[in-house]
């Protein structure tokens, strides 16, 4: 299979286009990525990296491509339904990958604070944007593909030692009334002693095939904080791959969340880059998947620098034909001495035909350091599950109340209260089957 | 860890290999390269029977459509293998009737290996076959296994004398194509040790394999078959050493087990080729194949290895649990020093039901050296009630080695319960100053506490290599803390 | 109210239980004891239904229902309750949502209305004095990080909430000191009454001294060789069990 001509005739037809919507920076890192993705390709059934999950099938000429923002119809009371109770946030909208609110580009909140689009920063702050975009992603020809095309997306400036109180909340809205691939560009900056937290969630308003191909960059300097949370909710006809990096600064705090209620196919990476002394993350992930969806969590911590410690905690809970994947790599590079690293990722199977694959990896190249991994593939404990039935608790609730305790290790974290009360919920409501409108539909969910 | 100890850990860690010797003796060699003629040469040699040219050659024509693997944890520089003699052995008979016939120096040189050919001298109740270069020796006790019906012999008296249990039986669990360095292995394996233990059978002593590599230039391919019939036992041990020499050889063996019905194999080996010298030149490049079946109901079988040598080693004993209630267990101790480099673990595949697998891998590294434990598990979709078990350690001494866990999960039934759990860690300070404290040396603390921490794997071997191991591991880490 | 007739199962095709015949009325306190390996357990696990052990033959009724015909949780919410001899830690699951589900399910199968949240902690409260068991404990995750004392006592805190017709106490007293030991027995002594029932599963007698049973049957090699009042268990403290086998067997070898 080859669709990688695809994508080189699309550049080809739009480079205009693209350049002249481009400052020059910008130019050369289309130019640089496209030439990296025609030479590289799309990765083959036997890439490690992409082992459980082949990807190329799917970027093919079946969606529909738009460089620039098409007008939708949509009521925008929809998104409402993405409302949290009791979470005051600031609310940004991203309708198939652009940014809505096109008279208002770029806000500015108390504090300096600027948010808006990614399009609009481009123009107004091009040197700011130049100096952090693509500077730490790696070399996966997706993220190239995504560097080439990508036009819009959320951008966030926090500048130094300001703190942005409310959360911004980012809901990513598909809607369409044709087969549409969507490929944005999110780029967040912490100035050293910032802190920001961001909510995210994804969602599917039409029933037709979408296919996204993300990337996220976040930088946090100096002692920086940033809270990150995601949950990914698209109906199961929807494609999502979603590259997250992370780069973090001296003593700098990261915490991410990634919870996955409903997809199709959903392909995360995660990024995590600790380049300054005393940096600590704290990644967890979650997913449920049920009929023949597919979660493949890939994430990698780098230790570049010695005295930082992170930390993974990812779940599964697969049901039906569904099919999920772990792959989580720690490297810890020669001088980073006294690192702490920890890594555990454990699954529950619930039926004959569920399948989970899982690698969790360490890769050590300094001695002082404590670094463990653990991984496990399993069912509910038998033993936990009689001594509830013991105390006349149905088969069907108590099974509820151990995957909802073994969730619920995930949701813990979540330290935004409403929106740990929210999720609590929505876990909830997704393994008792409540949730499973999403065929068309899973935003309706409120 | 501080200066000091630093140099303390550098002297000791000057102890050198002791099998670097060579035995001057008489060696028939063929001219170096690999073609077909070679391969049909090598055959001829050895006075094979036509199916197995057909075979050798087979395996030779796929092998030149494959290209070395690189998935691995390893920097491998170029092996040119036209430059390579696929073919050395001592001149001798074709196998010695009696000891009286042997060569003094051969003799010799096994002596100064703790392997003496001699029955009468020999460990109690081990049985050996030597294997130097290109050909099986002497196979020790032969006799007396035969008494029960059990076959030990070289590879080569197998292929001539049991042409039906070798045609049954050879390429069945590591076919010709299975991999890059197993397809080389069957074009050109020259010799290696055979073993079938028939129905009911507990063999009464251990069977043991040496393999030595003395000639220069030249590659090692040996190929061990091991079965053990319904209900029958056997415990194998397999040694290894090679000299010093600066240029690096190549050393691509397979080994094949079949456990029928209720039959049990336990097979151990310690690994000592010549590691290369503290700079990294010379050397074995170490490419083996070892894989095993358990292939009939409540069978089971036993991996362990202690592996110290090889400048490379790429290894991955594994098992395929096709039976009901098989059961497979995967025991290593891989030790690193200097600029080694090892890529080592095993796959458990699981197929039949109540099948279970136990994996305890302790990887250590010094010096400049690269150690990294690679393992699969698979459960597949029929293997009800599948368990698995994996506990992977490293410890790391000095601040430049690497130490890396790549272990795959792979599960495809609800009812199995599969459990990978892996820690890295440094050798703890305080502990070699609590046995400082107690006047115990930096060096001696070092070989007490890797041997404690490797003792679950050590309790595997036969008592007789279990003491031969620690010391093993100990002489290996010489000088490495640092 | 229990009526055990000829009742034998395996694990594993290995015969535990080998014909078991056994009454119990209300208002009775039955002592079970028996050496290690006698099958008290096994005996325990059948009549609760966990299903490690598979019943080949004969009755059980409570009630005068099939008891080996329903399901675990039913077993429970028709009066049955095991004080386990290793109470199971389950984190993540609360003690407050579970105690609350297990009374619910309970109350919505004798066709009465959920308690209100009020209502349970009032309940709570009232039944938490029974054992002496502290409100830190109830606001863990189940049994995790308890000691062994304080999971017997959380055994027996259940006991009082779900309020049984007839318990079974498997070995409450191992693993257990004097004033937890005392605390326990005291609790099941306040929780009798003349309707429901206990049988005391033991390997000692000491638990015995606190709760006093009616009857003690001796468990062996998978039958009840012998049965007897108290004072039989006061006989098992002092000469052991061997002269039991002796008597029975005619040897001291049981197996």
């Amino acid at each position: 299979m080859d669709n990688t001509n695809i994508y080189t005739a699309l550049y080809q037809e739009n480079k205009e286009l693209l350049q002249s919507l481009s400052p020059d920076f910008l130019v050369k890192l289309r130019e640089d990525a496209m030439q990296h993705f025609i030479q590289k390709g799309f990765p083959g059934k036997k890439d490690e990296s992409y082992k459980y999950t082949y990807l190329e099938p799917y970027f093919n000429n079946g969606y529909n491509k738009y460089l620039s923002p098409k007008n939708i119809q949509f009521d925008v009371n929809e998104i409402f339904h993405c409302d949290v109770p009791k979470l005051d946030t600031h609310v940004i909208l991203l309708v198939n990958g652009f940014y809505f609110d096109a008279a208002n580009p770029l806000k500015t909140l108390p504090g300096d604070v600027i948010v808006g689009s990614f399009a609009q920063a481009v123009k107004e702050y091009p040197e700011l944007v130049a100096k952090y975009l693509g500077k730490y992603t790696s070399g996966d020809s997706f993220v190239a593909l995504n560097t080439a095309f990508s036009r819009d997306g959320i951008f966030l400036y926090v500048p130094k030692g300001k703190v942005v109180e409310k959360p911004i909340q980012v809901i990513n809205v598909l809607i369409s009334d044709e087969e549409l691939m969507v490929q944005h560009r999110n780029l967040v900056i912490l100035e050293p002693n910032s802190q920001a937290r961001v909510v995210v969630c994804d969602h599917t308003l039409s029933p037709n095939k979408f296919l996204t191909n993300a990337v996220t960059e976040v930088y946090l300097g100096e002692n920086a904080t940033f809270d990150h949370f995601k949950v990914q909710n698209e109906h199961n006809d929807s494609v999502q791959v979603s590259h997250t990096y992370f780069y973090q600064d001296k003593a700098s705090s990261l915490r991410t969340s990634t919870i996955t209620l409903h997809g199709g196919l959903v392909r995360n990476n995660l990024n995590i880059k600790l380049d300054g002394e005393g940096a600590e993350c704290h990644a967890f992930g979650l997913f449920v998947t049920d009929q023949a969806q597919h979660v493949d969590n890939s994430v990698f911590v780098d230790h570049a620098k010695p005295n930082c410690t992170s930390n993974q905690l990812f779940k599964g809970i697969l049901d039906d034909q569904s099919n999920g994947a772990f792959a989580g790599r720690i490297l810890v590079d020669r001088d980073s001495q006294k690192t702490a690293a920890y890594q555990r990722n454990s699954n529950i199977l619930l039926s004959d035909e569920a399948k989970m694959d899982s690698k969790p990896q360490l890769e050590i190249y300094a001695d002082d350091v404590k670094c463990s991994h653990g991984a496990t593939v399993g069912q509910l404990d038998e033993d936990a599950l009689f001594y509830l039935r013991a105390r006349g608790i149905s088969e069907r609730e108590a099974k509820l109340m151990l995957m909802y305790a073994f969730a619920y290790e995930i949701i813990d974290e979540i330290k935004i209260e409403p929106l740990h009360v929210r999720m609590a919920d929505l876990i909830e409501r997704r393994l008792r089957g409540d949730l499973t409108r999403c065929n068309n539909c899973a935003v309706n969910c409120g | 860890m501080n200066e000091t100890n630093d140099n303390i850990l550098n002297e000791v860690t000057q102890g050198d290999y002791k099998y670097g010797f060579v035995t001057d003796i008489d060696t028939e060699t063929i001219p170096k390269g690999l073609n077909e003629d070679v391969v049909r040469l090598i055959s001829a040699k050895k006075n094979e029977p036509e199916f197995m040219l057909e075979w050798r050659l087979k395996a030779f024509r796929h092998w030149q459509t494959l290209t070395m693997p690189t998935w691995a944890h390893l920097t491998i520089p170029e092996i040119s293998y036209q430059d390579i003699i696929y073919y050395a052995a001592p001149k001798q008979q074709a196998k010695y009737a009696s000891l009286d016939e042997v060569d003094p120096e051969l003799l010799e040189t096994f002596d100064k290996l703790g392997i003496p050919l001699n029955e009468r001298n020999h460990l109690a109740g081990v049985a050996v076959d030597a294997v130097m270069d290109s050909i099986s020796v002497k196979t020790t006790f032969r006799e007396t296994l035969a008494e029960k019906g059990i076959i030990f012999c070289s590879m080569s008296e197998a292929i001539r004398e049991h042409p039906d249990l070798v045609k049954k039986y050879l390429g069945s669990v590591v076919p010709s194509t299975d991999n890059f360095f197993a397809a080389l292995n069957s074009a050109v394996f020259s010799d290696g040790s055979f073993c079938y233990v028939p129905k009911g059978i507990r063999c009464p002593m251990e069977l043991s394999t040496y393999f030595r590599i003395n000639a220069a230039n030249t590659g090692q391919f040996e190929r061990t078959l091991l079965i053990a019939d319904e209900g029958a036992y056997v415990s194998y041990l397999e040694g290894c050493t090679a000299p010093q020499r600066d240029e690096n050889q190549l050393h691509a063996a397979v080994v094949e087990l079949v456990a029928m019905e209720n039959a049990e194999i336990k097979y151990s080996t310690v690994q000592n080729w010549y590691p290369g010298n503290k700079e990294g030149k010379g050397g074995i490049y170490n490419f083996v194949t070892k894989r095993g079946i358990c292939k009939g109901a409540n069978s089971k079988i036993s991996w362990t290895q202690v592996e110290t040598g090889s400048a490379i080693t790429w290894k991955y004993p594994s098992c395929i649990l096709r039976g009901d209630n098989s059961s497979a267990e995967f025991y290593s101790v891989a030790v690193t020093n200097n600029h080694q480099q090892a890529d080592t673990g095993t796959k458990m595949i699981h197929i039949g039901k109540n099948t279970r697998s136990r994996i305890v891998s302790k990887g250590i590294s010094a010096g400049l050296s690269n150690n990294s434990y690679r393992g699969l598990v698979k459960v597949t979709r029929g293997a009800e009630n599948a368990r698995n078990f994996s506990q992977c350690d490293s410890l790391l001494l000095g601040s430049k080695c690497g130490s890396h866990t790549f272990p795959y999960l792979e599960v495809d039934n609800k009812t199995a319960k599969v459990e990978h759990e892996a820690t890295t860690s440094k050798i703890g300070e305080d502990q070699i100053f609590y046995c400082n404290q107690r006047g115990i040396s930096t060096e001696d603390a070092v070989g007490l506490i890797v041997n404690g921490y490797a003792r679950e794997v050590l309790n595997q071997l036969p008592m007789e290599f279990a003491v031969e191991a620690q010391k093993l591991l100990a002489i290996s880490l010489e000088g490495s803390v640092g | 109210m229990l009526t055990i007739k000829d009742l034998k199962a395996s694990i594993n095709g290995k015969e535990i239980l080998k014909g078991i015949n056994l009454q119990v009325n209300p208002g009775e306190v039955h002592a079970i004891m028996g050496p290690n390996g006698s099958g008290k357990s096994t005996l325990a696990s059948v009549l609760t239904g966990r299903d490690y052990a598979e019943v080949t033959h004969g009755k059980v009724s409570f009630l005068g229902e099939d008891l080996l015909d329903m399901v675990p949780e039913d077993r429970a919410r028709k009066g049955i309750f095991l004080s386990f001899q290793y109470p199971v830690e389950i984190p993540g699951v609360s003690m407050v949502n579970f105690l609350k589900t297990a009374i619910n399910e309970h109350r919505k199968f004798k066709g009465l209305p959920a308690l209100s949240a009020s209502e349970f902690l009032k309940l709570m409260r009232e039944k938490k004095e029974i054992v002496e068991i502290s409100s830190n404990l109830t606001n863990r995750a189940v049994n995790e990080g308890f000691s062994g004392g304080e999971k017997k006592k959380n055994e027996i805190f259940q006991m009082a909430l779900l309020e049984p017709k007839l318990s079974i106490l498997d070995e409450t007293d191992s693993g257990l000191d004097i004033d937890a030991l005392r605390i326990c027995a005291n609790g099941v002594n306040k929780l009798k009454t003349a309707e429901n029932a206990t049988i005391v599963i033991t390997h000692y007698q000491r638990l015995l001294d606190y709760i006093v049973p009616d009857f003690v049957h001796v468990l062996m090699n998978g039958q009840i060789v012998k049965s007897g009042t108290k004072e039989l268990a006061y006989e098992l403290e002092e000469k052991g069990y061997d002269w039991i086998k002796k008597e029975v067997f005619g040897t001291e070898d049981a197996q």
